[in-house]
């Protein structure tokens, strides 16, 4: 579970990938996640942070994905909280540039 | 809108799909929810099987749970699972262990996208026989020393909770942590051959309860498949888990003849969606069905909806009220408030309905319990042939 120390402890400015052995499928409300190594599902509450994750490695910053998806600045640390969460789960890691 | 309410309105695709390969099995477990035994000769070749795996990497169907029968007796399994896999669909597949040898087992550890889930009724030989047959307990263990030993990590062990074994369920715990593995928990269903068997089986009040602290305390590392969300009416709101009826809704069935089902405890012309060779495959039976398409519409709570326990429980499980003759709308048979127990003693005995497959083997040597429900079972006999026969009743019987 994320906390908020979680949250402010995500690095968004630094660059992140989702993890290879993750499947994403989007449905109406967002999207589910799936880790084939850890075998644990995990949800997107939007369709919103659906882009923003798929954002992610074309990005050179986790706050640039958000941008790009259309995330305003007041949104930004619910995102922010959100990518922590996965990141706690080994859905995303940081990327080396 | 809440995830929960998101999900009973349907999903593309199921997040958890169960497909039992087939209905042959070595084993006659008293409890057997297919009322598997005998292949039937109708079941999906492999040209069809692999179609309907590539139809489920078109749907992103992340993974299957595989089930029977025994799945592994299928002379196409491995070569199943690899196809599987090669198509990012995900396996996890229930075996009482037959088939998982030395070499099985080393071979099941080199990959990310196969899971294990070894059957176990019982934390001790004799009560685990009891249901499962003579043999089946010293097959797991050979089973689960197997993966041991070839460093599966975190390979599953599943229990159906019964009266007999639901004062073990620590001893479970011991036995997945000596062999690295993970807990499942399921309730006992009054399907398939397990309607035979359910009164004598299925755990007391007081057992429940028990459970319910137990998987309370201990929830985070067992997995229950969310199958005991009926006993959430208990209403602290400590049960891990969506604590929902996925049936049609996110979960559901295809059976070795390729027909869908709601859900695996439901194989009944009531909850048939339809058949996978049909023309829109597996896809048009799960976007395009009626019965599923009602199953995603709001239900009526029945008698429930003025109990103050229904937003927990939502009436409980559909398959168990149904083939233990209950109203659809009407209180779980296994309900927490004991709403379920009086609505029983009001069916006739003998009124369930049946299940509409029957493959077990004809020439079983030991008998289901010759109970139906509504009935006391009979006395113990020297010459029983009842499998529970000269069994101690669990406390609060």
């Amino acid at each position: 579970m994320s906390t908020d120390r979680d949250a402010a402890a995500f690095d968004l400015d630094g660059a992140w990938e989702l993890d290879s052995r993750v499947s994403i499928r989007p449905e109406r409300f967002g999207a589910l996640l799936y880790h084939f190594g850890t075998r644990r599902l995990s949800f997107l509450k939007s369709r919103t942070m659906l882009a923003a994750v798929q954002a992610l490695t074309d990005h050179p910053s986790a706050r640039a994905a958000c941008a790009q998806a259309g995330v305003a600045q007041a949104e930004l640390p619910r995102y922010r909280a959100a990518l922590a969460a996965l990141a706690a789960s080994d859905m995303i890691h940081p990327r080396s540039v | 809108m809440p995830l929960v309410d998101e999900f009973q309105f349907g999903l593309d695709a199921p997040i958890c799909l169960t497909w039992e390969l087939t209905y042959a099995c070595n084993l006659s477990c008293v409890h057997c929810l297919s009322s598997s035994g005998r292949r039937d000769p109708r079941e999906l070749s492999t040209a069809e099987c692999k179609a309907l795996i590539d139809e489920f990497e078109r749907m992103q169907v992340f993974y299957v749970n595989i089930g029977g029968g025994e799945p592994t007796v299928r002379p196409d399994f491995w070569e199943l699972v690899d196809y599987a896999t090669e198509h990012h669909v995900g396996v996890k597949f229930s075996t009482n262990g037959i088939k998982i040898t030395e070499d099985v087992a080393k071979r099941l550890a080199g990959s990310d996208y196969v899971d294990v889930q070894i059957s176990l009724d019982g934390a001790t030989e004799e009560v685990n026989d009891h249901v499962r047959g003579p043999g089946s307990y010293r097959t797991a263990v050979r089973a689960m020393e197997n993966l041991s030993a070839a460093g599966f990590g975190n390979f599953k062990i599943s229990v159906v909770v019964t009266r007999q074994n639901a004062g073990q369920l620590d001893d479970f715990k011991a036995i997945a942590d000596r062999y690295g593995a993970q807990l499942r928990l399921t309730r006992l269903r009054p399907s398939g051959r397990g309607a035979d068997v359910w009164d004598e089986l299925h755990p007391t009040a007081q057992q429940q309860r028990e459970l319910y602290e137990w998987l309370v305390e201990y929830g985070e590392n067992v997995l229950t498949g969310d199958s005991f969300f009926h006993l959430a009416g208990y209403g602290d709101g400590g049960l891990p888990g969506l604590n929902l009826c996925g049936a049609g809704r996110v979960v559901c069935l295809v059976d070795p003849v390729g027909d869908v089902y709601a859900c695996p405890f439901a194989i009944h012309d009531t909850f048939l969606a339809g058949n996978i060779r049909g023309e829109g495959g597996f896809t048009g039976v799960w976007r395009e069905s009626e019965l599923f398409a009602e199953l995603r519409s709001p239900q009526s709570g029945g008698a429930c909806t003025s109990c103050s326990a229904f937003d927990a429980c939502r009436g409980g499980c559909m398959a168990a009220k149904f083939f233990t003759g209950l109203p659809l709308d009407g209180p779980d048979p296994e309900c927490v408030r004991g709403h379920g127990e009086r609505a029983l003693a009001g069916v006739a005995a003998g009124s369930a309905p049946k299940p509409s497959l029957d493959h077990s083997h004809r020439t079983r040597k030991r008998e289901p319990v010759p109970v139906t429900i509504g009935m006391r079972r009979p006395p113990d006999r020297a010459c029983d042939e009842n499998p529970l026969a000269g069994f101690a009743p669990g406390p609060g019987r």
